[in-house]
Protein backbone atom coordinates (compact mmCIF):
# COMPACT_ATOMS: atom_id res chain seq x y z
CA UNK A 1 0.00 0.00 0.00
CA UNK A 2 1.36 3.46 -0.81
CA UNK A 3 2.86 5.37 2.08
CA UNK A 4 0.33 8.14 1.55
CA UNK A 5 -2.51 5.77 2.51
CA UNK A 6 -0.81 4.18 5.50
CA UNK A 7 -1.67 7.05 7.82
CA UNK A 8 -5.07 7.61 6.24
CA UNK A 9 -7.00 5.26 8.48
CA UNK A 10 -10.72 4.66 8.58
CA UNK A 11 -11.96 5.24 12.13
CA UNK A 12 -15.21 3.62 13.25
CA UNK A 13 -16.26 3.75 16.89
CA UNK A 14 -12.66 4.03 18.04
CA UNK A 15 -11.34 1.19 15.87
CA UNK A 16 -8.98 1.89 12.97
CA UNK A 17 -8.80 0.18 9.60
CA UNK A 18 -6.55 0.55 6.59
CA UNK A 19 -9.13 -0.69 4.07
CA UNK A 20 -12.03 1.51 3.08
CA UNK A 21 -13.84 -1.26 1.24
CA UNK A 22 -16.35 -3.23 3.28
CA UNK A 23 -17.88 -6.28 1.65
CA UNK A 24 -21.02 -8.31 2.11
CA UNK A 25 -20.88 -12.08 2.24
CA UNK A 26 -24.11 -13.04 0.47
CA UNK A 27 -24.86 -14.41 -3.01
CA UNK A 28 -21.39 -15.75 -3.81
CA UNK A 29 -21.20 -18.83 -6.05
CA UNK A 30 -19.33 -20.82 -3.39
CA UNK A 31 -17.68 -20.46 0.02
CA UNK A 32 -14.26 -20.70 -1.64
CA UNK A 33 -15.00 -17.81 -3.99
CA UNK A 34 -16.38 -15.82 -1.05
CA UNK A 35 -13.09 -16.29 0.82
CA UNK A 36 -10.97 -15.45 -2.21
CA UNK A 37 -13.06 -12.37 -2.96
CA UNK A 38 -12.76 -10.99 0.57
CA UNK A 39 -9.00 -11.49 0.33
CA UNK A 40 -8.85 -9.84 -3.10
CA UNK A 41 -10.90 -6.91 -1.81
CA UNK A 42 -8.54 -6.51 1.13
CA UNK A 43 -11.66 -6.07 3.25
CA UNK A 44 -11.18 -5.91 6.99
CA UNK A 45 -14.90 -5.67 7.75
CA UNK A 46 -17.63 -7.91 6.32
CA UNK A 47 -21.36 -7.91 6.86
CA UNK A 48 -23.19 -10.99 8.09
CA UNK A 49 -26.73 -11.81 9.12
CA UNK A 50 -28.83 -14.13 11.25
CA UNK A 51 -31.36 -16.42 9.64
CA UNK A 52 -33.50 -19.35 10.64
CA UNK A 53 -31.66 -22.64 10.76
CA UNK A 54 -33.51 -25.08 8.56
CA UNK A 55 -33.71 -28.83 8.53
CA UNK A 56 -30.90 -29.44 10.96
CA UNK A 57 -28.40 -28.68 8.18
CA UNK A 58 -26.12 -26.67 10.46
CA UNK A 59 -25.19 -24.63 7.38
CA UNK A 60 -24.83 -21.57 9.57
CA UNK A 61 -22.05 -23.09 11.60
CA UNK A 62 -19.97 -23.86 8.50
CA UNK A 63 -20.37 -20.28 7.30
CA UNK A 64 -19.47 -18.83 10.68
CA UNK A 65 -16.36 -21.03 10.90
CA UNK A 66 -15.27 -19.83 7.46
CA UNK A 67 -15.65 -16.16 8.42
CA UNK A 68 -13.75 -16.64 11.67
CA UNK A 69 -10.88 -18.24 9.77
CA UNK A 70 -10.57 -15.12 7.62
CA UNK A 71 -9.81 -13.01 10.69
CA UNK A 72 -12.00 -10.11 9.58
CA UNK A 73 -14.26 -8.02 11.77
CA UNK A 74 -17.96 -8.75 11.33
CA UNK A 75 -20.73 -6.21 11.05
CA UNK A 76 -24.01 -8.06 11.63
CA UNK A 77 -27.10 -6.63 9.98
CA UNK A 78 -30.82 -6.57 10.68
CA UNK A 79 -31.61 -7.02 6.99
CA UNK A 80 -35.24 -7.36 6.08
CA UNK A 81 -36.65 -6.22 9.42
CA UNK A 82 -39.87 -4.31 8.85
CA UNK A 83 -40.47 -3.05 12.38
CA UNK A 84 -38.53 -1.41 15.19
CA UNK A 85 -39.30 -4.34 17.48
CA UNK A 86 -37.99 -6.97 15.07
CA UNK A 87 -34.88 -4.92 14.27
CA UNK A 88 -34.08 -4.44 17.96
CA UNK A 89 -34.66 -8.13 18.74
CA UNK A 90 -32.52 -9.21 15.78
CA UNK A 91 -29.74 -6.85 16.90
CA UNK A 92 -29.85 -8.29 20.41
CA UNK A 93 -29.65 -11.82 19.00
CA UNK A 94 -26.78 -10.86 16.71
CA UNK A 95 -24.79 -9.36 19.58
CA UNK A 96 -24.94 -12.63 21.46
CA UNK A 97 -24.02 -14.89 18.53
CA UNK A 98 -21.36 -12.69 16.93
CA UNK A 99 -20.06 -11.26 20.18
CA UNK A 100 -19.87 -7.68 18.92
CA UNK A 101 -21.63 -4.42 19.83
CA UNK A 102 -21.60 -3.43 16.15
CA UNK A 103 -24.88 -3.58 14.27
CA UNK A 104 -25.77 -2.46 10.76
CA UNK A 105 -29.27 -1.32 11.49
CA UNK A 106 -31.85 -1.76 8.77
CA UNK A 107 -35.50 -0.95 9.31
CA UNK A 108 -37.09 -1.42 5.92
CA UNK A 109 -40.10 0.74 5.15
CA UNK A 110 -40.96 -0.14 1.58
CA UNK A 111 -40.46 -3.50 -0.04
CA UNK A 112 -40.07 -2.53 -3.71
CA UNK A 113 -37.18 -0.16 -3.10
CA UNK A 114 -36.10 -1.54 0.29
CA UNK A 115 -36.06 2.10 1.32
CA UNK A 116 -35.33 2.61 5.01
CA UNK A 117 -38.15 3.62 7.33
CA UNK A 118 -36.33 6.66 8.68
CA UNK A 119 -38.74 7.20 11.56
CA UNK A 120 -38.39 3.59 12.70
CA UNK A 121 -34.65 3.75 12.11
CA UNK A 122 -34.18 6.68 14.47
CA UNK A 123 -36.36 5.00 17.11
CA UNK A 124 -34.49 1.69 16.85
CA UNK A 125 -31.10 3.43 16.85
CA UNK A 126 -32.04 5.29 20.00
CA UNK A 127 -33.06 2.06 21.77
CA UNK A 128 -29.96 0.20 20.69
CA UNK A 129 -27.43 2.91 21.57
CA UNK A 130 -28.98 3.09 25.04
CA UNK A 131 -28.34 -0.64 25.28
CA UNK A 132 -24.67 -0.17 24.44
CA UNK A 133 -24.75 -1.03 20.75
CA UNK A 134 -22.54 0.78 18.25
CA UNK A 135 -25.04 1.41 15.50
CA UNK A 136 -24.33 1.73 11.77
CA UNK A 137 -27.71 2.90 10.45
CA UNK A 138 -28.63 2.17 6.83
CA UNK A 139 -30.21 5.46 5.85
CA UNK A 140 -30.89 7.75 2.90
CA UNK A 141 -29.24 11.09 2.12
CA UNK A 142 -31.85 12.92 4.24
CA UNK A 143 -30.09 15.57 6.31
CA UNK A 144 -32.72 15.76 9.03
CA UNK A 145 -32.74 12.00 9.50
CA UNK A 146 -28.94 12.10 9.64
CA UNK A 147 -29.04 14.76 12.35
CA UNK A 148 -31.55 12.75 14.37
CA UNK A 149 -29.51 9.54 14.00
CA UNK A 150 -26.46 11.36 15.31
CA UNK A 151 -28.59 12.73 18.13
CA UNK A 152 -29.67 9.16 18.91
CA UNK A 153 -26.03 8.26 19.48
CA UNK A 154 -24.90 6.93 16.09
CA UNK A 155 -21.28 7.82 15.33
CA UNK A 156 -21.34 6.44 11.76
CA UNK A 157 -23.93 6.79 9.00
CA UNK A 158 -24.50 4.52 6.03
CA UNK A 159 -26.40 6.42 3.33
CA UNK A 160 -27.58 4.51 0.29
CA UNK A 161 -26.21 5.14 -3.18
CA UNK A 162 -29.37 3.70 -4.68
CA UNK A 163 -31.73 0.83 -3.78
CA UNK A 164 -30.13 -2.35 -2.43
CA UNK A 165 -29.00 -4.68 -5.18
CA UNK A 166 -30.00 -2.29 -7.97
CA UNK A 167 -26.49 -1.51 -9.21
CA UNK A 168 -27.66 1.96 -10.20
CA UNK A 169 -24.75 3.70 -8.55
CA UNK A 170 -25.10 7.12 -6.95
CA UNK A 171 -28.70 8.09 -7.72
CA UNK A 172 -28.56 11.51 -6.13
CA UNK A 173 -25.03 12.92 -6.22
CA UNK A 174 -26.20 16.37 -5.18
CA UNK A 175 -27.79 15.04 -1.99
CA UNK A 176 -24.78 12.87 -1.22
CA UNK A 177 -22.43 15.85 -1.64
CA UNK A 178 -24.73 17.86 0.57
CA UNK A 179 -24.68 15.15 3.24
CA UNK A 180 -20.89 15.01 3.09
CA UNK A 181 -20.63 18.78 3.40
CA UNK A 182 -23.06 18.99 6.33
CA UNK A 183 -21.29 16.34 8.39
CA UNK A 184 -17.59 16.72 7.58
CA UNK A 185 -16.41 14.89 10.70
CA UNK A 186 -18.84 11.96 10.73
CA UNK A 187 -17.69 8.70 9.13
CA UNK A 188 -20.02 8.18 6.16
CA UNK A 189 -20.09 4.83 4.37
CA UNK A 190 -22.00 4.60 1.10
CA UNK A 191 -24.00 1.41 1.35
CA UNK A 192 -26.22 -0.15 -1.31
CA UNK A 193 -26.73 0.31 -5.00
CA UNK A 194 -23.13 0.56 -6.13
CA UNK A 195 -22.81 -1.54 -9.28
CA UNK A 196 -19.43 -0.74 -10.79
CA UNK A 197 -15.95 0.17 -9.55
CA UNK A 198 -16.41 3.61 -11.11
CA UNK A 199 -19.40 4.22 -8.80
CA UNK A 200 -17.23 3.38 -5.80
CA UNK A 201 -14.45 5.67 -7.03
CA UNK A 202 -16.99 8.48 -7.48
CA UNK A 203 -18.24 8.07 -3.92
CA UNK A 204 -14.70 8.13 -2.58
CA UNK A 205 -13.81 11.19 -4.69
CA UNK A 206 -16.78 12.96 -3.05
CA UNK A 207 -15.09 12.39 0.28
CA UNK A 208 -17.08 9.48 1.63
CA UNK A 209 -15.06 7.51 4.11
CA UNK A 210 -15.76 4.04 2.77
CA UNK A 211 -18.13 1.98 0.65
CA UNK A 212 -19.89 -1.31 1.32
CA UNK A 213 -20.27 -3.61 -1.67
CA UNK A 214 -22.03 -6.95 -1.88
CA UNK A 215 -24.02 -7.76 -5.02
CA UNK A 216 -21.70 -6.00 -7.47
CA UNK A 217 -18.86 -8.31 -6.45
CA UNK A 218 -20.76 -11.49 -5.63
CA UNK A 219 -22.83 -11.50 -8.83
CA UNK A 220 -19.98 -10.50 -11.17
CA UNK A 221 -18.86 -13.02 -13.76
CA UNK A 222 -15.56 -13.25 -11.88
CA UNK A 223 -16.15 -12.13 -8.29
CA UNK A 224 -12.49 -12.38 -7.26
CA UNK A 225 -11.34 -10.14 -10.10
CA UNK A 226 -14.20 -7.73 -9.42
CA UNK A 227 -13.25 -7.57 -5.74
CA UNK A 228 -9.76 -6.50 -6.77
CA UNK A 229 -11.22 -3.96 -9.19
CA UNK A 230 -13.29 -2.43 -6.38
CA UNK A 231 -10.26 -2.34 -4.08
CA UNK A 232 -8.30 -0.39 -6.68
CA UNK A 233 -11.24 1.94 -7.37
CA UNK A 234 -11.72 2.72 -3.69
CA UNK A 235 -8.02 3.42 -3.25
CA UNK A 236 -7.91 5.56 -6.40
CA UNK A 237 -10.97 7.51 -5.32
CA UNK A 238 -9.59 8.12 -1.85
CA UNK A 239 -6.22 9.25 -3.20
CA UNK A 240 -8.03 11.56 -5.61
CA UNK A 241 -10.07 13.09 -2.79
CA UNK A 242 -7.02 13.55 -0.59
CA UNK A 243 -5.14 15.14 -3.47
CA UNK A 244 -7.90 17.78 -3.83
CA UNK A 245 -9.70 17.52 -7.15
CA UNK A 246 -9.68 20.42 -9.57
CA UNK A 247 -12.88 22.37 -9.98
CA UNK A 248 -14.88 21.61 -13.11
CA UNK A 249 -15.56 24.56 -15.41
CA UNK A 250 -17.91 25.16 -18.26
CA UNK A 251 -15.42 26.53 -20.81
CA UNK A 252 -12.21 25.05 -22.13
CA UNK A 253 -8.85 26.15 -20.72
CA UNK A 254 -5.80 25.12 -22.73
CA UNK A 255 -3.35 22.99 -20.82
CA UNK A 256 -0.49 23.59 -23.24
CA UNK A 257 0.95 27.15 -22.89
CA UNK A 258 -0.62 29.59 -25.33
CA UNK A 259 2.39 31.91 -25.29
CA UNK A 260 4.88 30.92 -27.94
CA UNK A 261 2.46 28.99 -30.08
CA UNK A 262 3.54 28.95 -33.75
CA UNK A 263 1.39 30.85 -36.16
CA UNK A 264 -0.19 32.72 -33.28
CA UNK A 265 -0.18 35.87 -35.40
CA UNK A 266 -2.11 34.24 -38.21
CA UNK A 267 -5.82 34.79 -38.65
CA UNK A 268 -8.10 31.74 -38.83
CA UNK A 269 -7.98 30.38 -42.36
CA UNK B 1 -47.87 -28.96 23.24
CA UNK B 2 -47.96 -27.18 19.91
CA UNK B 3 -45.70 -24.19 19.34
CA UNK B 4 -44.30 -22.37 16.32
CA UNK B 5 -40.57 -22.82 15.75
CA UNK B 6 -39.07 -20.78 12.94
CA UNK B 7 -42.51 -20.44 11.41
CA UNK B 8 -43.41 -24.13 11.53
CA UNK B 9 -45.90 -25.75 13.91
CA UNK B 10 -44.23 -28.42 16.03
CA UNK B 11 -45.44 -30.81 18.74
CA UNK B 12 -42.85 -30.64 21.48
CA UNK B 13 -42.30 -32.04 24.94
CA UNK B 14 -39.98 -29.29 26.19
CA UNK B 15 -41.22 -27.17 29.07
CA UNK B 16 -38.68 -24.38 28.61
CA UNK B 17 -36.52 -22.87 25.90
CA UNK B 18 -33.32 -24.66 26.93
CA UNK B 19 -35.12 -28.00 26.84
CA UNK B 20 -36.51 -27.15 23.41
CA UNK B 21 -33.02 -26.58 22.01
CA UNK B 22 -31.99 -29.93 23.47
CA UNK B 23 -35.06 -31.62 22.01
CA UNK B 24 -34.37 -30.15 18.55
CA UNK B 25 -30.64 -30.96 18.74
CA UNK B 26 -29.51 -27.32 18.78
CA UNK B 27 -28.00 -27.50 22.23
CA UNK B 28 -24.37 -27.01 21.22
CA UNK B 29 -25.06 -24.92 18.10
CA UNK B 30 -24.20 -21.25 17.60
CA UNK B 31 -27.76 -19.97 17.78
CA UNK B 32 -29.67 -17.07 19.27
CA UNK B 33 -33.22 -17.35 20.48
CA UNK B 34 -36.33 -15.20 20.66
CA UNK B 35 -39.70 -15.96 22.21
CA UNK B 36 -42.75 -14.12 20.89
CA UNK B 37 -40.51 -11.51 19.19
CA UNK B 38 -38.42 -10.81 22.30
CA UNK B 39 -34.78 -11.81 22.66
CA UNK B 40 -33.99 -14.51 25.21
CA UNK B 41 -30.38 -14.65 26.37
CA UNK B 42 -28.60 -17.98 26.36
CA UNK B 43 -28.37 -17.85 30.15
CA UNK B 44 -32.11 -17.16 30.48
CA UNK B 45 -33.34 -20.05 28.32
CA UNK B 46 -33.61 -22.52 31.17
CA UNK B 47 -35.90 -20.19 33.12
CA UNK B 48 -38.04 -19.28 30.12
CA UNK B 49 -41.13 -21.54 30.13
CA UNK B 50 -42.95 -22.41 26.90
CA UNK B 51 -46.68 -22.22 26.49
CA UNK B 52 -49.13 -23.47 23.90
CA UNK B 53 -48.99 -21.33 20.74
CA UNK B 54 -45.69 -19.65 21.56
CA UNK B 55 -43.59 -18.38 18.66
CA UNK B 56 -39.93 -19.32 18.94
CA UNK B 57 -37.18 -18.13 16.64
CA UNK B 58 -33.86 -19.98 16.52
CA UNK B 59 -31.38 -18.06 14.38
CA UNK B 60 -27.89 -18.88 13.22
CA UNK B 61 -25.10 -16.99 11.39
CA UNK B 62 -25.67 -16.54 7.69
CA UNK B 63 -24.35 -14.63 4.75
CA UNK B 64 -25.45 -11.00 4.72
CA UNK B 65 -25.09 -7.77 2.82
Amino acid sequence: MPVSLNKDRLKLYGAEFSSRLLTGTAQYPSPAILSQSIAAAGAEIVTVSLRRESGGSRAGEGFWALIRELGVRVLPNTAGCLSVKDAVTTAQMAREVFDTPWIKLEVIGEEDTLQPDLFGLVEAASILTREGFQVFPYTTEDLVAAEKLLGAGCEVLMPWGSPIGSGRGLNNPYALRSLRAHFPDVPLIVDAGIGAPSHAAAAMEMGFDAVLINTAIAKAGDPVQMARAFALAVEAGRLGYNADLMQARDMAAPSTPVIGRAFSDSARA
Amino acid sequence: MQIHVNGKVLDVMAANLAALLHELDYEDAAVATALNHSFVRKTDRVKTPLNEGDEVEILTPRQGG
